[in-house]
C-alpha cells in the first residue's frame, strides 16, 4: 500500500486534486483491483470515466498528459511509452508501436475485468438468490419451530389435561374401592342380620311347630291308625327282637366290622397297587442297571467325579437285587435305600443321556472331521502326487504325438515317399487311435487307482487308530516286561552308537505304520527262544502278516522301501541270530517313533543295521 | 328295537319291580301290575284316591301307593291279592313316604316335616323320627339295607343322624359344620357319607359310619355352589356338580379334586364327537334309525369342524333357582363314564371319560334334555327331551328312535329295566315299552299281546 501512496503523491504533482484522488481510489493496490471494482457500483465509474476522459487531454498539455500516462503506464508495469532516449538531456520521444501495445494490452485487461465481473456479477447474483433461499429456509424453519412450540404447547396442555383426568380417575377409583369395602361391609352385615333373623324365625317357627305337634299328637287322634289285614313275617324270617344294650352293642359291633371290612378292602386294593408298583419299579431298576453296567468302563476312563460313586453304587445294587425278598418285608427300611438308589441311578442314565445329546450336536456340529482329518492329508497328497502322475503321462503322450508328427513332416520332404503318405497317414492314424484309446483306458486305471487309494487311505485311518490303540496296550505290557528287555539293551547299544549316523527316516516311519502283530515274542527274552522263533518264521503267520501290512502301507509309502521288504525277508530266511532279533524287533510295535524308551531306540536302529549289510 | 302298545298311564307312575319281573303303573285311583315280559294284567288295585306316588318294596312282594292329598298309604301284597292295608296319618298330613330297605317298614313324613312315622308291617309298633330336615334329599338308606342316614334340624343347626334299619336304633348322632344342609348321600359301599350345604355356599363334608368328619371340600366362596352331587358306582369318585358350570371329582382316597370338568359353550378339541341332532323332514312309521343312516331322518350327527357352539341360554339371575349350573349328572354303571347336563345349555348332554379325565362326547339335541338314564348293564345312555324320540347313545356312536304309534308320544321320562334290555318311555298319560335286544322277548311279547287283545 505504501508504494502506491508513494506513486499517487508522484502523480499529484501537477493533476487535479480530484483526478489523483480517484485514480487512488481506483488504484490502491492491483491485488485489489477486482475487489474494488466488484464492490464499486460500475455505472458511476464509466461515467467518471468518460467525464475525466474529455477533460483530461487537451491540445495543450498533451505532453504532459503523455509522460503521464507514461508514468502511470511504468508504474502499473508496462513498457515506457518513450523510446529509450539516447541522451539525458534529448527530449524523449513518443514510440507510438508501445503506445498501440499498451493500449491494445489495457485494452485486453478491460475485456478481462468485464468478463470477471460478469462472472463476479453472475456469482453474485448466485450468492444472491442462495442467500434469498437460505433466508426462505430460515423463514420456513423458524414458522415450523414456531408451530412444533406450539404443539407441544398444545401437548403439555392435553398431558395436563389427561394428568388432571388420571387424578380424577384415581380419586373415583378410589372412591369406588371405599364404595365397594362399604358395600362389602353392608354385605356381611346384612348377612349376619340375615343369619340372626333366620335364626329367629327359626326359632319361631320351631316353637309353632312344636307347639302344632303337640296339638295334633295330643289329640289322641283317631285317624291316625294302620288298618292292616295281617301282621306279615319279616324279611329275613327272623322275629323282632326287643331293644336292648345288647342290640346296641351288636350294632356297635356290626358297624365297626362294616368299616373294618371296608378299610381291609382298601388296604388290600392299596396292597395290591403297591405291589404292582413295586414290580415295575424293580424291572425299571434292574433294567437301569443293564443299561449302566455295560458303561461301567467307559466312565471309568473319563474323569468324573461321580463316576467312582456311581459304579459303586450299581454294584451295591446289583448286591441288593439278590435280596429282593427284603421288599417285601417292609417298605419303611427300604423305601429310603431303593429311592436314592433309583435316584442316582437316575441322574446317570440322565447325564449319560445329555452326554450322548451332547456328543450326537457334536457330531453334527463338526461333521465327520474327526477321524477323517489325518488320512484326509494323506489322501490330498496321494491324489496330487496322482495326478502328478498323469500329468507326467500327458507328457509323454503329447511328446511321443509331436515325435510321430515330426517322423510324419520327414517323411512328407521326402518326394519318394510321399506317395506312399496316404496310406503310412492312415496306417498312423489307426495306430495313434489305438494308442490313444490305451492311453484312455491308462488313464482310467489311474482314476480307479486314485479311487482305491482314497478308501485306502480312509482304512489306514482306521486301522491306524486300532493300531493306536493297540500300541498302547502293548506299551503298558512292554513297560510291565521292561526288565526283561535290559539285557538286550544293553547289547544293542553299542550297534546304535557303530550306526547311529545311517539312520533311515523312511524306514523309521514305515516301521512306526506297521501293526504289531508279535508282542510276546519279544518279551521273552531267553536266546533259545528267539532261535525257535525264526525257524519258524516262515511259515509262522507273524511274518506273512508282516509282508501283508508292507504291502498294504507299500501304497502309500515310497517305492524303494517296497523294494527293501523282499531283501529283507531273504536274508531273515538264512539270517543267524542276529537277524532274528532285528526281525523280531521289526514285526513290533514298540520300534515306532524312537522316543518312549532306549530298547525301541535300538531295535530300530539294529534294524538299520541290517538294511545297510546285505 | 321294537315298542310295546302303549298303557294308559297317569303322574308319570310307572316302575318295574326291583327283581325285574313285574311293572307297576298308576292309572289315577289303580294300580295296575303287568308281567315285564308278557306286559299281562297280573294284579289291578283300587285306591281311594288319586295315587300320586308308588314305590316297589325291595323284595318285590308290596307296591306302596301315597296318597298325599289325603295323608294316605295304602300297601299291596303281590303274593295275597286280598291282603291290604292303609295307613292314615290324620291331621298330621303327609309329604312323603318310602319303603324301608328290608321291605316290612314305611317311612311318612308329616307335613312341615313335624316327624317321620316308622310303621311296621311285622309288628304293631309305630316308631317316630322328630325334627326331619325339610330338605331336597333328607333320607338315604346304604346300598346294603343296613343304615339310615337322616338329616335334622334342632335349635337352628345340622345334625346327621344314623340309624340301624333292622331295630331303628340310633348309631351315631352328630352336628355337621353346615349353614343349612341341603342333602346327604351314602357311598354305594356303604361307608361313607356325603353332606353338602345349601348353594349359597360351596361345601361338601365326608363322614365316615361311624361319625368321623374324614373330609370336607370347598372350591370356591361367595358364589352359589353345590347343584348336584353323584357317586360312582364304585365308591371312588364324588362328581359334584355346581352352579359355576363345573363338575369337580373327588377321589376317595385323599378326598381331594383329581380334576375339574368345564362346561364350555365351544367345544374345541378335535378328539371329542360331538353329536348334533338335526330337524329334517319328519318321518313317520316304525323303525329305528342306526347312525350313521345314509340319508336318514332327524338323527344326530357328529361335526367334522374343529370347534363347535352349543346353544346356551341366557339365565336370569335375579330369580331363585336360576337355569346355570351343573344340574344332572350319572356315572354309567362300570363308573367309566359320567354323564352330565349343563342348565345353561340344557340341550346338550356331555359325556366325559372317567379313566382319562376328558371330555368324551356331547350330544346336542334340539329341545331341552329331560332326563336321562344309564343303562343298568352297560355303558348306555337314554336321553329323552319331551319329544317323540328316544336317544340311546354308547361310545361306538349314536341313535334315535322315533316312537311309534297315533299322534306324537312325548317322552317325558324313562326308566330301565334291570337287565337292561328294554325300558319304560313314559308320556303325560302313556307309557310304552321299548324292548331293545332280545329278540325272542319281543316276538313273545308281541304274540301275547295279539292273543290279549
Amino acid at each position: 500500500m505504501g508504494d502506491w501512496m508513494t506513486v499517487t503523491d508522484r502523480g499529484l504533482s501537477s493533476e487535479s486534486k480530484s483526478i489523483s484522488q480517484y485514480t487512488s481510489e481506483i488504484k490502491m493496490s492491483p491485488s485489489s483491483l477486482y475487489s474494488q471494482q466488484v464492490l464499486c457500483s460500475s455505472i458511476p465509474l464509466s461515467k467518471n470515466v468518460h467525464s475525466f476522459f474529455s477533460a483530461f487531454c487537451t491540445e495543450d498539455n498533451i505532453e504532459q498528459s503523455v509522460s503521464y500516462l507514461d508514468q502511470e503506464l511504468t508504474t502499473f508495469g508496462f513498457p515506457s511509452l518513450y523510446e529509450e532516449s539516447k541522451g539525458k538531456e534529448t527530449k524523449r520521444e513518443l514510440n507510438i508501436v508501445a503506445v498501440l501495445n499498451c493500449m491494445n494490452e489495457l485494452l485486453v485487461l478491460q475485456r478481462k475485468n468485464l468478463l470477471a465481473q460478469e462472472n463476479v456479477e453472475t456469482q453474485n447474483l448466485k450468492l444472491g438468490s442462495d442467500m434469498d433461499h437460505l433466508q426462505s429456509c430460515y423463514s420456513k424453519l423458524k414458522e415450523q419451530l414456531e408451530t412444533s412450540r406450539r404443539e407441544m404447547i398444545g401437548l403439555q396442555e392435553r398431558d395436563r389435561q389427561l394428568q388432571c383426568k388420571n387424578r380424577n380417575l384415581h380419586q373415583l377409583l378410589k372412591n369406588e374401592k371405599d364404595e365397594v369395602q362399604k358395600l362389602q361391609n353392608i354385605i356381611a352385615s346384612r348377612a349376619t342380620q340375615y343369619n340372626h333373623d333366620m335364626k329367629r324365625k327359626e326359632r319361631e317357627y320351631n316353637k309353632l311347630k312344636e307347639r302344632l305337634h303337640q296339638l295334633v299328637m295330643n289329640k289322641k287322634d283317631k285317624k291316625i291308625a294302620m288298618d292292616i289285614l295281617n301282621y306279615v313275617g319279616r324279611a329275613d324270617g327272623k322275629r323282632g327282637s326287643w331293644r336292648t344294650g345288647k342290640t346296641e352293642a351288636r350294632n356297635e359291633d356290626e358297624m365297626y366290622k362294616i368299616l373294618l371290612n371296608d378299610y381291609e378292602y382298601r388296604q388290600k386294593q392299596i396292597l395290591m397297587e403297591n405291589a404292582e408298583l413295586k414290580k415295575v419299579l424293580q424291572q425299571m431298576k434292574k433294567e437301569m442297571i443293564s443299561l449302566l453296567s455295560p458303561q461301567k468302563k467307559k466312565p471309568r476312563e473319563r474323569v468324573d467325579d461321580s463316576t467312582g460313586t456311581v459304579i459303586s453304587d450299581v454294584e451295591e445294587d446289583a448286591g441288593e437285587l439278590s435280596r429282593e425278598s427284603m421288599w417285601d418285608l417292609s417298605c419303611e427300611t427300604v423305601r429310603e435305600q431303593l429311592t436314592n438308589s433309583i435316584r442316582k441311578q437316575w441322574r446317570i442314565l440322565k447325564s449319560h443321556v445329555e452326554k450322548l445329546d451332547n456328543q450326537v450336536s457334536k457330531v453334527h456340529l463338526e461333521g465327520f472331521n474327526d477321524e477323517d482329518v489325518i488320512s484326509r492329508q494323506d489322501h490330498e497328497q496321494e491324489t496330487e502326487k496322482l495326478e502328478l502322475e498323469i500329468q507326467q503321462c500327458k507328457e509323454m503322450i503329447k511328446t511321443q504325438q509331436q515325435l510321430l508328427q515330426q517322423q510324419l513332416a520327414t517323411a512328407c520332404d521326402d518326394d519318394t515317399t510321399s506317395l506312399l503318405r496316404d496310406c503310412y497317414l492312415l496306417e498312423e492314424k489307426e495306430r495313434l487311435k489305438e494308442e490313444w484309446s490305451l492311453f484312455k483306458e491308462q488313464k482310467k486305471n489311474f482314476e480307479r487307482e486314485r479311487r482305491s487309494f482314497t478308501e485306502a487311505a480312509i482304512r489306514l485311518g482306521l486301522e491306524r487308530k486300532a493300531f493306536e490303540e493297540e500300541r498302547a496296550s502293548w506299551l503298558k505290557q512292554q513297560f510291565l516286561n521292561m526288565t526283561t528287555f535290559d539285557h538286550q539293551n544293553s547289547e544293542n547299544v553299542k550297534l546304535f552308537s557303530a550306526f547311529s549316523g545311517s539312520s533311515d527316516r523312511d524306514n523309521l516311519t514305515v516301521h512306526s505304520r506297521q501293526p504289531q502283530k508279535k508282542p510276546h515274542s519279544v518279551s521273552n527274552g531267553s536266546p533259545v527262544c528267539m532261535s525257535k522263533l525264526t525257524k519258524s518264521l516262515p511259515a509262522s503267520p507273524s511274518t506273512s502278516d508282516f509282508c501283508q501290512t508292507r504291502s498294504c502301507i507299500s501304497e502309500h509309502s515310497s517305492i524303494n522301501v517296497l523294494n527293501i521288504t523282499p531283501e529283507e525277508i531273504k536274508p531273515n530266511q538264512v539270517g543267524g541270530e542276529c537277524t532274528n532279533q532285528k526281525w523280531s524287533v521289526a514285526s513290533r510295535p514298540g520300534s515306532q517313533e524312537g522316543c518312549y524308551s532306549g530298547c525301541s531306540l535300538t531295535y530300530t536302529n539294529s534294524h538299520v543295521e541290517k538294511d545297510d549289510l546285505p | 328295537m321294537n315298542f310295546s302298545e302303549v298303557f294308559k298311564l297317569s303322574s308319570l307312575l310307572c316302575k318295574f319291580s326291583p327283581d325285574g319281573k313285574y311293572l307297576a303303573s298308576c292309572v289315577q285311583y289303580r294300580l295296575v301290575v303287568r308281567d315285564v315280559n308278557t306286559l299281562q294284567i297280573l294284579q289291578l288295585y283300587t285306591c281311594l284316591d288319586q295315587i300320586q306316588h308308588i314305590e316297589w318294596s325291595a323284595d318285590s312282594l308290596f307296591i306302596l301307593c301315597a296318597m298325599y292329598k289325603r295323608g294316605l298309604v295304602q300297601v299291596w301284597s303281590l303274593e295275597q291279592p286280598e291282603w291290604h292295608c292303609k295307613i292314615d296319618e290324620g291331621s298330621a298330613g303327609l309329604v312323603a313316604s318310602c319303603w324301608s330297605p328290608d321291605g316290612r317298614h314305611i317311612l311318612n313324613t308329616t307335613e312341615f316335616h313335624l316327624r317321620i312315622t316308622v310303621w311296621s308291617l311285622c309288628t304293631k309298633s309305630v316308631s317316630y323320627i322328630k325334627y326331619p330336615k325339610a330338605c331336597l334329599q333328607g333320607i338315604t338308606f346304604t346300598r346294603d339295607g343296613r343304615y339310615m342316614a337322616l338329616a335334622e334340624r334342632r335349635d337352628c343347626k345340622d345334625y346327621v343322624s344314623i340309624f340301624v334299619c333292622s331295630d331303628w336304633q340310633l348309631l351315631r348322632h352328630f352336628d355337621t359344620d353346615t349353614q343349612d344342609l341341603t342333602g346327604i348321600e351314602w357311598a354305594p359301599n356303604g361307608c361313607v357319607l356325603a353332606v353338602w350345604d345349601t348353594c349359597l355356599e360351596y361345601k361338601i363334608l365326608l363322614y365316615s359310619l361311624d361319625g368321623r368328619l374324614l373330609s370336607a371340600y370347598s372350591a370356591y366362596e361367595w358364589s352359589l355352589g353345590i347343584k348336584s352331587v353323584a357317586w360312582s358306582p364304585s365308591s371312588q369318585f364324588l362328581a359334584v356338580g355346581s352352579y359355576d358350570g363345573k363338575v369337580r371329582i373327588l377321589n376317595h382316597v385323599t378326598w381331594k379334586m383329581i380334576t375339574e370338568f368345564g362346561h364350555p359353550a365351544t367345544i374345541n378339541n378335535p378328539k371329542t364327537v360331538v353329536y348334533k341332532e338335526a330337524q329334517k323332514s319328519p318321518q313317520l312309521g316304525l323303525g329305528c334309525l342306526s347312525f350313521p343312516p345314509p340319508g336318514a331322518g332327524a338323527g344326530p350327527l357328529p361335526s367334522s369342524e374343529s370347534k363347535f357352539s352349543l346353544q346356551t341360554l341366557k339365565p336370569v339371575t335375579d330369580r331363585a333357582n336360576p337355569k346355570i349350573g351343573i344340574g344332572m349328572l350319572a356315572f354309567s354303571p362300570d363308573s367309566y363314564f359320567l354323564a352330565t347336563r349343563n342348565d345353561n345349555t340344557p340341550n346338550a348332554v356331555w359325556v366325559w371319560d372317567i379313566q382319562k379325565l376328558r371330555l368324551f362326547a356331547v350330544l346336542e339335541q334340539l329341545s331341552p334334555v329331560r332326563t336321562f338314564q344309564w343303562d343298568p348293564q352297560q355303558p348306555r345312555l337314554a336321553i329323552c327331551t319331551g319329544g317323540s324320540r328316544l336317544y340311546l347313545w354308547s361310545p361306538a356312536g349314536c341313535m334315535s328312535v322315533q316312537v311309534p304309534g297315533e299322534g306324537d308320544f312325548a317322552v317325558l321320562s324313562l326308566c330301565w329295566h334291570l337287565s337292561g334290555d328294554s325300558m319304560a318311555l313314559l308320556s303325560k298319560d302313556h307309557v310304552c315299552l321299548c324292548f331293545l335286544e332280545t329278540e325272542a322277548a319281543v316276538s313273545t311279547a308281541c304274540r301275547q299281546l295279539g292273543g290279549h287283545t
